[in-house]
């Protein structure tokens, strides 16, 4: 069987049998009643505006936490550090003062 | 007086959705014969066009009104055939054993002397029909603007949203794919 001919013939049929343009009875009434049944409520698009609205505050909201917890962390580091600092002192040296405190 | 096509769209999105309707009653005929191509139970064309329409009034602030409606809605309705195809991917890899006597002459005729198998036989349809069911939704979309609605690569490239080189390879693979299902039927038939 020559499949190219048989290809050729059978898109000619397509071709030749047009699909047909009927439309049932009152069909754009029921489009219309669909779209006023549920007046233009789109919810995922109601999101996504959502979203986009939020977008911005959120950006705002992030970059002033991370300069306060930069700031804030940037002072407690360095008390932080000084009191390690003094208890490791105090802690090495408790034999040292025990023993001045003896005698 | 009647208003024009721009009178309507500007009318619906004021608000006023009864303006949708002499769109709706205008451009039918054609979105259902788009559907038909794809679709085969007339409840699915149904919700096939209910859904290009609906889509078509939510997005219709996307018109900018530069080209015709019709082609603006022309583009939708495909894009909607095709995503239907993308969700009802049934009857791929089916067998050919079940085709029907009217179907079985037609080829029977066409093996023996093609010339007298007429293309335009029922039996033509639906064996067209069934091949183009088992190609892949990309395969058979592209099968059917370029060689069935006879449209050039650039109108299927603004149709889908494809680009030019895009539409031209999967043209070449819906029609090897389209062969090797030919292929699949001959074999089954006359080996």
């Amino acid at each position: 069987m020559n499949l190219e001919q048989l290809q050729q013939k059978l898109l000619a049929a397509a071709r030749a049998n047009p699909s047909s343009e009927r439309v049932p009875y009152a069909f754009e009434k029921r489009i219309l009643a669909r779209l006023l049944e549920s007046p233009s409520f789109d919810f995922s698009a109601l999101w996504a505006q959502a979203l986009w609205r939020a977008a911005a505050p959120c950006v705002a909201l992030a970059l002033l936490l991370s300069a306060w917890s930069l700031i804030g962390t940037g002072t407690n580091v360095a008390t932080d550090n000084e009191e390690l600092s003094r208890d490791f002192e105090q802690t090495m040296l408790a034999a040292v003062d025990e023993t001045e405190e003896v005698w | 007086m009647e208003r024009t096509e721009a009178e309507l769209i500007a009318a619906v999105l004021t608000g006023d959705s009864a303006s949708f309707e002499p769109l709706v009653h205008k451009y039918s005929p054609r979105v259902f014969a788009t559907a038909r191509r794809y679709a085969r139970r007339e409840s699915e064309v149904e919700d096939i066009v209910q859904e290009v329409w609906l889509k078509s009034f939510h997005k219709l602030k996307s018109f900018r009104g530069d080209a015709p409606f019709e082609h603006w809605l022309m583009r939708l309705a495909v894009r909607t055939c095709y995503d239907f195809l993308r969700g009802h991917q049934r009857n791929r890899e089916a067998s050919f054993s079940d085709l029907s006597e009217p179907e079985n002459e037609w080829l029977e005729r066409f093996a023996a002397q093609p010339e007298s198998a007429s293309e335009r036989a029922d039996a033509a349809k639906q064996l067209i029909e069934r091949i183009l069911e088992q190609m892949s939704p990309p395969a058979r979309l592209v099968i059917t603007l370029l060689e069935i609605e006879d449209r050039s690569v650039k109108e299927i490239s603004e149709l889908t949203g494809w680009s030019v080189p895009l539409v031209k390879v999967r043209a070449f693979r819906a029609r090897a794919e389209m062969r090797k299902i030919l292929a699949r039927l001959a074999r089954e038939k006359y080996l």
